[in-house]
């Protein structure tokens, strides 16, 4: 074993931009990197280039049509006519050039990951650029084109053979890989999101449990819009525990979208930084306890790129590194860069202060709904089918 | 919208001649709560509901039961006549029958044939599909005042965005008939630039909103 922890990064992440405009935006990633470089957390043997995904590899959940649909549209070679099949060319997944190769990166730098750790060249592994979970099999949405976490999950399968515990905790439901092994057993899958009612993509309901032999073995909790962080993580903790107890996972993959931040501007959770410090944690305790460790990390949605995805997605680094989130103040050098590019003040230390939550009147109400929610969820987990 | 586009058309049936025990067992085994009575012609002449079977089958507190109430014939508790539907009819209308029958099953028959069964549970399936959560996509809530072209002006937003609605609903809004809430699903993950242009337009969102109240 060479390191606790990888870390995936090339500036290829970087091709994968859809227009100024869109708000998916990978400069997010590099603020992250920057900001474990500049607080003296990760160095340069950490880091590991990302491969490109073969298309083998892409077929693993891909259909190929599909593919071969976005290749020519990376050559601008796809009729508008012919892309709206594949959810090719919408506002949300617009056409670019070399998106084909771009797309291939993140979901390369995926399968990097899980090699380096099932490989036991390290115990975690973390892949910002990756997350893409809303991607189908033979459709783009919601700014995901190829869903590299369900290509992954298929290789770990075909590959190493082991059961896989993915957890979701990206504001928007985790659609597209929960699809992607509704009938298998041997995943599992986790995904804890404001409720479809009013957020995009609409399901991810406490009744998608799962078909066939993988019945059971799929879990949504739906939280409602405005959920603060207190709640969120009773539901998050209990949830996690109970599943991880009930389906004894060889290896944990973890989705970790960072938009239920009351700065967010695309979802309406009212979270703050206290669970992106917790988030990780219980997913380190968690591989450690049923894993030996073995445990991979992607990034996702996230759309205040400078006050909360940064900070959020460090503190993954930060605890596979030392087991605690990085406390106090934010480095000045940092500050210093990214501030004259950002058009909001950026905050000076890692945690947020709760007065950044605005007042919600219905907070007793929504604690209750969720906890009800956690109840019946967990319903399944007490079975033992 | 018409019966015969959400009716089921494999309908599990007995034989006037058939046992209770027969239909217990029909019940059970396709997980159904009715069961239409016909003859070789595929006449409708009673039906059975999950109900009428229970109340012919012993208690569950009587113990050593021989059962034999089973064995009665199945037309000593149909019901008949029964209320049927033709494929033809209005969705919307036969939901008035499920409300004011209180039915919870209804047989859909043409030219005096059994041709289809449309259930409550169909009708709730249709709604959540009227609402459009099946599909991806976000949820928009305008409050407009109720007057001629206000829809088509609303969604002229979506279209300049290149944004497909994947279902509309219009709705009261309280017992103010001067205004109305339009209620769309559309397709993309970002809805903040058409938020945008709703609001730029003068209209007033319902949700997204700005709930949280002023600090303290």
């Amino acid at each position: 074993m060479t390191n606790i922890a990888s870390f995936v990064y090339s500036d290829s992440f970087l091709n994968y931009r859809f227009n100024e405009e869109h708000p998916f935006n990978q400069q997010r990633v590099v603020m992250a990197k920057e900001l474990l470089e500049e607080s003296n957390t990760l160095s340069k043997q950490e880091i590991i280039a990302p491969r490109k995904a073969t298309e083998v590899e892409l077929a693993l959940f891909h259909d190929s049509a599909y593919i071969e649909a976005v290749k020519k549209a990376s050559n601008g070679k796809l009729e508008e006519n012919e892309g709206i099949e594949y959810g090719l060319g919408t506002e949300d997944t617009p056409t670019f050039e070399n998106m084909h190769e771009a797309a291939s990166y993140l979901v390369g730098g995926t399968l990097t990951a899980i090699d380096t750790v099932l490989k036991g060249n390290s115990e975690h592994a973390l892949n910002l650029g990756g997350g893409l979970h809303h991607g189908f099999k033979r459709k783009a949405a919601g700014f995901c084109i190829y869903n590299d976490g369900a290509v992954a999950i298929k290789y770990i399968r075909r590959k190493y053979n082991l059961r896989v515990l993915y957890i979701d905790t990206d504001a928007h439901h985790g659609d597209g890989v929960q699809w992607a092994f509704y009938d298998d057993p041997n995943v599992c899958t986790v995904s804890i999101h404001e409720t479809g009612r009013y957020l995009f993509p609409g399901t991810g309901n406490v009744n998608e449990r799962g078909i066939k032999e993988g019945h059971g073995y799929s879990f949504n909790f739906p939280i409602d819009a405005f959920t603060e962080d207190e709640s969120f993580l009773q539901v998050y903790e209990s949830a996690i525990r109970e599943i991880a107890a009930y389906f004894k996972p060889d290896v944990i993959l973890t989705q970790n979208g960072a938009d239920a931040h009351c700065y967010d501007p695309l979802t309406h959770l009212c979270a703050t930084m206290e669970i992106y410090e917790k988030i990780p944690l219980l997913a380190h305790e968690i591989a450690h306890e049923y894993c030996n460790g073995k445990w991979i990390a992607l990034g996702g949605g996230g759309y205040d790129i400078w006050r909360v995805v940064p900070r959020a997605w460090a503190q993954i680094w930060n605890v596979m590194k030392s087991g605690e989130p990085q406390h106090g103040q934010i480095p000045e050098s940092w500050l210093t860069k990214w501030q004259k590019e950002a058009p909001v003040k950026l905050p000076a230390f890692w945690h947020d202060d709760k007065s950044i939550v605005p007042n919600i009147p219905r907070k007793s109400d929504i604690t209750e709904k969720n906890e009800k929610i956690l109840i019946n969820t967990l319903k399944y987990t007490k079975n033992n089918i | 919208m018409l019966v015969e586009e959400i009716m089921k058309t494999d309908v599990i049936t007995l034989p006037p001649t058939a046992t209770i025990y027969e239909a217990l067992q029909l019940l059970q085994k396709h997980r159904i709560r009715h069961i239409p009575i016909v003859d070789e012609e595929q006449h409708i002449i009673g039906i059975v509901s999950d109900r009428d079977v229970r109340d012919a089958s012993p208690s569950s507190f009587i113990k050593n039961s021989d059962h034999s109430e089973l064995q009665n014939k199945i037309r000593s508790i149909m019901t008949h006549p029964v209320v049927t539907i033709h494929p033809l009819d209005f969705v919307e209308e036969i939901a008035r029958i499920f409300y004011d029958e209180e039915f919870a099953c209804l047989p859909v028959v043409r030219d005096n044939k059994l041709t289809g069964i449309v259930t409550e549970k169909d009708m709730l399936y249709k709604l959540i599909q009227l609402t459009g959560t099946h599909v991806q996509s976000s949820h928009i809530e305008v409050k407009v005042p109720h007057k001629p072209g206000i829809l088509p002006e609303v969604a002229s937003v979506f279209g300049k965005r290149k944004t497909n609605i994947v279902s509309v609903l219009v709705y009261p809004y309280n017992d103010d008939p001067s205004y109305k809430i339009l209620v769309f699903r559309i397709q993309t993950m970002n809805p903040l630039p058409i938020v945008q242009d709703l609001r730029d337009a003068g209209y007033e969102l319902m949700w997204p909103n700005n709930i949280p109240e002023p600090k303290l």
